[in-house]
């Protein structure tokens, strides 16, 4: 690259692309996640419309009963059909990954951002604030969070996200230190440009792909973690349906031979953090391909 | 640093327990309503009528001395409770992490210098079982193994030592499977770009042979990374066993924590928080002593 | 130290026809079309092109350090012998007859390991030689490179080194298996000036006292020809000239060789504004194989030049790939301006 090009923002490079050609650079694989992932928003957005019985309606009398009538996938320990109670869980399953993900993600970018771009004494305090949450696995801060406000979605989400961020701080900050130190930045600065416009409108938009593949990436870990809280009974607390939850009341079914129910919900989140993975990973190469 | 990170640790784990909504007196009373002069002593001998340094100063300096206070649901000494069932946990992530370090570096190992067959089935099956929570692994293989093929025993911690290990082989698998894949890949990962890397050439070019490429270019760059993620993985192990021990109904710490927790019987769960964040610390300090040593560009307490 | 035999034919290396083609985003590319020239032992030959010529794969070629699945068309022989056939014991044998240097030292060495693993590694491994005899030889390699406190350095990491010391030990350490042709990849591009006239004097002293060949690969058109005996330019994945290096810059035979020439400011004259060759180079898989690759922005071009692919014409004890080469000999050297008074 000439010396003249170096001093031009790569930004204006990488303005042209849509989603949809980064989407399609993902290739079949990255197609496919992306087709499961916006099945499951739908589930979540649209569940209780589409769900064709009562998610919520206990019939003992049909508790462990397999599938048939309209019914795809029998029915859960509590006689409700499991098929229903899936296409509802999907929205806390999808929701609270979703919450994590933001405000983990926002707090992440906004302290590394500060710190690159501070460096110093600022640089300094984030980075020890930081190491202090490192210390705090993102499950045992949820069980603290259950023991001390009560168990609940709210609580174990913020709990996570909080002991996310450090870790989307650090990769994040070590990418904005890279961007600051590129020549374009320094040009800018000296043409007078206000620090906080150039990391809006530079800094940010060219670290923009790895803060997304960050993201998707995280997404697969809080939905693994939000979903083993629940599973706890620490989370989303029954009768809401949640796919997390499904697992643990129709544990007991697994021994007696009615497996489908704890199954099936395990399918989903395995399927949803598989296509969040794949797809994470591919976007990851690909913003890592674009900084070269 | 070690220490700082500890002490900040438990003053976090101290603090958040203090604010709890809730009276003190109440839970440890158990709801009876008491005469004043109950009150008075209770609040005395646990230190209620004093500022929060001073209680935070006096639960930390019993702690070290390895009394962590009562349990108000099972009436006994923490440090009792969470030593009868430390072996459990403690066992389980051993054994977890055997499995992590043997199948996950040797998978990543084979697929990463030997490019093929193996090397592609290996990224579908790791990419598939990292997505695998470790929850719903314990569903499948209780399953599949304990329930249909009867192998091994489902629940519970078994009799004698051999018993024991039988017992927490599916858990350990559970616990497991998701890291491992993730160990694998990186590993393989690892030593796909030091394969590429200059140096590597520099070698070659001298006519070094193939065998002592890989164990001193390859293999011995490649360990930094490897070792690096593979420490990480196992400290995250610490926390995720909770939910295995819940699943297998085994009586270990993180089982016991869950249960504190719904039934908020707050020392112990003051008390294994203290345990299980010491022993994360600790293993992310030991990873931070091996980077140091098979890196020379690196000095411990330097800058990240 | 005595130049070694030159071989039957008196050649020590040939490159004949040399074509290579990489797979890149999954299309066959050609990187070197159809490259030949020989060295005599003892030569130096610089190698000069812009990035994207094939400078480097050239030489990579050479030291069969092309990537996987690299299609080779052509011969290249060393001392007679076929280089792309050798494997094996033989393939060994021929590494330590040639040495390679690289651009960027801090990036060629292992990090983690010692220098004196580093210097000895080949001498022990290959070489059979014992621990102590290859340090001994380690160390006295490094006085002659200008280190002279060799035993303290052999216990240092790379990281504990300077990049203008570590190429000296780079350089030293391809001495030590007393190689026959040394291929230099640019290996002063990546330090300071100062630090680059250090080692390019130390590079041309050690190659002199050796007797080595040595392949000089740079951008820099100046540096090649002071001190190299013969200089080829690169263009596209091609040779397009060979000439004495004397005579390169007062009489070039290639357009692209004047035009490189006239590019470069000189401190001792006054120019209005730097002859700059319109465009941007082309690498060997953007040029048309039909026509020649400069032809675009080269001052001289006519319909002939678009017509075929120039032939190579021999004149003057050199080559030139140009269709016009004799009618415009003699013509392509550049007269500096002369306009204005010195500051």
């Amino acid at each position: 690259m000439t010396a003249t090009g170096r001093l031009m923002a790569p930004v204006t490079a990488r303005r042209g692309r849509s989603i949809g050609s980064v989407l399609r650079a993902t290739g079949p694989a990255g197609m496919i996640s992306v087709a499961v992932i916006v099945a499951a928003t739908l589930a979540a957005i649209f569940g209780p419309l589409l769900a064709p019985f009562p998610p919520n309606l206990p019939n003992l009398s049909l508790a462990w009963v397999g599938p048939g009538g309209g019914h795809l996938l029998g029915f859960d320990y509590q006689g409700r059909d499991v098929f229903s109670r899936l296409l509802v869980g999907a929205r806390s399953s999808m929701l609270g990954p979703l919450a994590v993900v933001a405000i983990s993600v926002t707090a992440g970018s906004v302290l590394a951002i500060i710190a690159a771009w501070r460096r110093g004494p600022a640089d300094a305090a984030i980075g020890a604030g930081l190491d202090i949450l490192f210390a705090f696995p993102g499950i045992l801060l949820a069980v603290l969070a259950a023991a001390v406000f009560g168990a609940g979605l709210t609580a174990a989400a913020l709990a996570l996200s909080i002991a996310y961020m450090p870790y989307v701080a650090r990769v994040l900050r070590g990418a904005a230190l890279k961007e600051r130190s590129q020549p374009y930045v320094a040009a800018l600065e000296v043409q007078g440009a206000k620090a906080t416009v150039i990391c809006l409108r530079h800094l940010i938009p060219n670290i923009a792909p790895l803060i997304v593949a960050q993201a998707t990436i995280l997404f697969g870990y809080a939905m693994v973690d939000l979903a083993a809280i629940s599973f706890l009974g620490l989370g989303v607390q029954p009768p809401t349906a949640n796919w997390g939850v499904m697992i643990s009341e129709n544990q007991t079914g697994i021994p007696q031979g009615y497996p489908l129910p704890a199954l099936s919900a395990g399918l989903c989140i395995v399927a949803v953090v598989i296509a969040v993975n794949v797809l994470g990973e591919r976007l990851f190469d690909q913003a890592q391909a674009v900084r070269r | 640093m070690l220490v700082a990170s500890l002490l900040i640790a438990s003053f976090v784990i101290f603090a958040a327990v203090y604010l709890a909504p809730g009276n003190p007196i109440a839970a440890l009373s158990g709801g009876r309503s008491l005469p004043p002069s109950s009150i008075a002593v209770l609040e005395h001998r646990y230190h209620l009528d004093q500022p929060f340094l001073a209680q935070y100063w006096y639960w930390l300096s019993d702690a070290l001395h390895g009394n962590l206070g009562l349990s108000i649901t099972l009436r006994e000494n923490v440090s009792t409770l969470i030593a009868q069932r430390v072996w459990t946990t403690a066992g389980l992530v051993l054994y977890a992490s055997l499995l992590i370090c043997v199948i996950g570096i040797g998978l990543g190992l084979l697929s990463g210098l030997r490019p093929g067959r193996l090397d592609t089935s290996t990224l579908v099956v790791t990419a598939v079982s990292a997505a695998i929570p470790a929850f719903v692994a314990a569903i499948v293989l209780i399953l599949v193994f304990a329930v249909q093929l009867g192998w091994f025993p489902a629940l519970g911690n078994g009799t004698s030592l051999v018993d024991n290990i039988r017992h927490l082989t599916l858990p350990a698998v559970a616990l497991a499977i998701s890291s491992l894949a993730i160990v694998a890949r990186v590993t393989r990962a690892s030593v796909r770009e030091e394969g590429e890397r200059e140096h590597v050439q520099t070698a070659v070019s001298r006519g070094i042979p193939g065998r002592q490429l890989i164990q001193r270019h390859i293999l011995r760059n490649a360990a930094i990374p490897i070792t690096t993620v593979t420490g990480i993985t196992i400290a995250s192990l610490i926390a995720v066993a909770a939910v295995v021990e819940t699943a297998f109904s085994l009586n270990g710490l993180g089982a016991y924590l869950v249960q504190a927790a719904e039934s908020k019987d707050l020392a112990v769960v003051q008390g294994i928080s203290l345990v299980l964040v010491t022993a994360f610390v600790v293993v992310n300090v030991v990873v931070d002593v091996l980077y140091a040593a098979l890196d020379p560009r690196v000095t411990l307490g330097g800058n990240r | 130290m005595t130049v070694p035999e030159p071989a039957p034919g008196g050649m020590l290396l040939e490159v004949e026809g040399l074509t290579v083609r990489l797979t890149v985003e999954g299309a066959r590319r050609p990187v070197l079309r159809d490259v030949s020239f020989a060295m005599r032992p003892g030569e130096a030959l610089g190698l000069v092109g812009e990035s994207g010529s094939g400078k480097s794969m050239t030489a990579r070629a050479i030291d069969r350090l092309l990537p996987r699945g690299a299609e080779v068309e052509g011969k290249i022989l060393f001392d007679g012998r076929p280089v792309g056939s050798q494997s094996g014991q033989s393939l060994r044998r021929y590494r330590s007859e040639v040495a390679m240097i690289f651009q960027d030292p801090r990036a060629h060495i292992n990090p983690v390991r010692r220098i004196g693993d580093f210097m000895t590694e080949a001498l022990r491994t290959t070489g059979g030689v014992p621990v102590r005899e290859a340090s001994r030889r380690a160390v006295d390699m490094l006085g002659q490179v200008g280190i002279e406190d060799g035993e303290r350095r052999l216990h240092q990491y790379p990281h504990e080194l300077s990049g203008g010391l570590l190429q000296r030990v780079m350089i030293a350490t391809a001495l030590l298996t007393k190689p026959r042709l040394l291929l230099a990849d640019e290996p002063t591009t990546a330090l300071d000036v100062t630090t680059q006239a250090e080692v390019m004097a130390i590079l041309d002293e050690l190659r002199r006292e050796f007797g080595l060949a040595m392949l000089f690969i740079t951008h820099d058109l100046e540096l090649a020809a002071a001190i190299c005996d013969r200089t080829a330019v690169m263009y596209a994945g091609q040779i397009v000239e060979i000439r004495s290096s004397a005579l390169l810059h007062d009489d070039p035979l290639h357009p692209y060789t004047a035009a490189l020439a006239a590019a470069r400011p000189d401190v001792t004259q006054t120019a209005h504004r730097l002859h700059a060759i319109p465009g941007r180079p082309l690498s060997a898989f953007e040029a048309p194989a039909d026509e020649c690759a400069f032809a675009a922005r080269c001052d001289w071009a006519q319909d002939a030049c678009r017509a075929a692919a120039p032939p190579v014409a021999e004149l003057d004890g050199g080559l030139s790939r140009c269709v016009r080469a004799y009618s415009l000999r003699g013509q392509l050297a550049v007269e500096p301006a002369r306009e204005g008074t010195d500051a």
